[in-house]
């Protein structure tokens, strides 16, 4: 059983029904892991780590995996605060070498999966934006997160690369998940969110490309936190992600390999 | 009363006194405590222009289904403010049953703005109001009003030179209550009016992003809304309410 833990004052959008189809060949490994994992993952991880945690239970049938979405700042502020995370899973290395830096991670984190930027917009991207410097024009309601939010930051890097002025947003959200939704429920016209957000969206959404020489790459680390309550499950479910079945599962969502 | 009072203590303790009155004077928590302040008393004042005849209405005025009525316009009290907001958003959004044609017909747009702010915070704190003046209309003696009627006052002159009068003390806790709601409101206002310092980001808004990036900043700012809180707690308390709590109940 996955539980999702909904973050406070974050408008969780999407009723991601992890798909269950893919009924993978479930080879018991050498060690089974048991007992609670709490995963505290990046918010653009949801539906990737809802399906990872579920194909990792049905490999582990004694382990549960606990799944805490946030932004990267939020859940790396609350691990500092002592909150009983078991693996940390940012979206950017700056937030992850906050809590390494304040000795809240074993050894040092793996990267395990990549992704690119692309412009949100709604179903048949009703105000024609075709680029990034569309984001500013009048009378497009652009929303992002905060500097201290990963795509906050990489947003701002793609404007910098492209020589574009970055627009003033309508609204600084929370998390990337919200910016999906504030476009997805056309309250916002246009967002910078992950690739994989997008194919998240599904039909609720469409993508717009940033070019390629402009884009960034967003890198994300996971570690296995010093504080964790099952640190032997942690290292099972690190070694998971990182290993084909999981890495296969993020390729599923859009994301790119380490 | 030890579980009441640490969480305020450990506030006190880390709290950065060194550098508060800088923290408090910074650009980003005056905005916020100027758009709280506006926006809060934008919100009282609506509260106190429609809950008043709403609170009338519910004391006085005998109709079908009144309890219905009345858990209904008071249900925003006891929803979670998030709740609140999705509610707010799926009526007054952009593709909103109401907020649909306003914006496509008159370009109005309460998402993002300082009008959703107000309207959010009026949403959850007018019920206070409402509740407070209808519990004093009923425990009313009505003979005083009835006796203006008799002598010829008409029903308008008597609510406001006898009624108002009398309620007042319910009126203004009403008042001071649903101010208080409304400034320390979060939920609904972040999910329906979203979040920009300047036009929608609120103190407790404030608070909670500060978290991440300021953490002495959100702390002070903490501070300055339970000081305004308690002290709205111990002036009820001693002032408004001090001679006769029976109007109160």
């Amino acid at each position: 059983m996955v539980a999702l833990v909904a973050t406070l004052g974050v408008l969780a959008g999407c009723g991601s029904d992890s798909s269950t189809g893919s009924s993978s060949t479930t080879r018991a490994p050498a060690a089974q892991a048991s007992g609670t994992i709490t995963v505290f993952a990046a918010a653009s991880l949801k539906e990737a780590f809802t399906e990872a945690a579920a194909a990792f239970e049905r490999a582990n049938p004694e382990a549960d995996v606990t799944l805490n979405f946030g932004a990267s700042s939020a859940l790396a502020r609350q691990i500092g605060e002592g909150a009983p995370a078991d693996v940390f899973a940012s979206a950017d290395t700056a937030n992850m070498q906050k809590v390494v830096d304040a000795g809240g991670i074993v050894g040092s984190p793996t990267t395990f999966a990549t992704n690119s930027l692309e412009i949100i917009v709604a179903p048949g991207n009703p105000k024609g934006i075709t680029g990034l410097a569309d984001l500013g024009r009048s009378g497009v309601v652009y929303v992002t997160c905060g500097p201290e939010v990963p795509i906050g930051t990489y947003a701002a890097q793609v404007f910098d690369n492209a020589g574009v002025a970055a627009p003033t947003p309508s609204s600084f959200e929370a998390d990337v998940k919200a910016v999906v939704t504030k476009v997805t429920s056309g309250e916002a016209d246009a967002g910078i969110v992950y690739g994989s957000d997008v194919k998240a969206a599904g039909t609720r959404a469409e993508g717009v490309a940033i070019a390629a020489d402009v884009n960034v790459v967003a890198t994300y680390p996971l570690g296995v936190t010093t504080e964790a309550a099952n640190p032997e499950g942690a290292a099972a479910w690190a070694a998971f992600v990182t290993g084909s079945e999981g890495q296969a599962i993020l390729a599923t969502y859009g994301f790119g390999p380490a | 009363m030890v579980f009441f009072a640490l969480p305020f203590l450990g506030l006190l303790w880390r709290v950065p006194w060194g550098d508060a009155w800088g923290l408090l004077t910074q650009r980003s928590s005056l905005d916020a405590l100027r758009l709280s302040l506006v926006c809060s008393l934008s919100a009282t004042a609506i509260s106190v222009v429609l809950g008043v005849p709403l609170a009338w209405i519910l004391g006085r005025v005998g109709f079908p289904g009144r309890g219905i009525v009345r858990a209904l316009c008071v249900l925003s009290m006891v929803l979670p403010p998030v709740v609140g907001g999705v509610a707010l958003f799926a009526a007054f959004g952009r593709r909103g049953m109401v907020g649909g044609p306003l914006y496509d017909w008159f370009d109005v747009r309460f998402a993002f703005t300082t009008k959703g702010v107000i309207m959010a915070e009026t949403f959850v704190s007018m019920p206070f109001l409402v509740l407070t003046v209808e519990a004093a209309l009923r425990g009313l003696d009505r003979r005083p009003e009835e006796a203006a009627r008799t002598l010829g006052a008409s029903r308008w002159y008597a609510f406001r030179r006898v009624t108002v009068p009398a309620i007042r003390p319910a009126l203004v806790a009403g008042a001071v209550l649903a101010w208080a709601r409304a400034l320390g409101e979060f939920g609904a206002t972040i999910t329906f009016a979203g979040n920009l310092p300047g036009r929608t980001q609120t103190m407790p808004l404030a608070v909670y992003l500060a978290l991440e990036s300021d953490t002495g900043q959100a702390l002070v700012l903490s501070l300055v809304l339970i000081t305004v809180s308690f002290g709205v707690l111990v002036g009820l308390r001693d002032r408004w309410l001090g001679g006769d709590p029976g109007t109160l109940r």
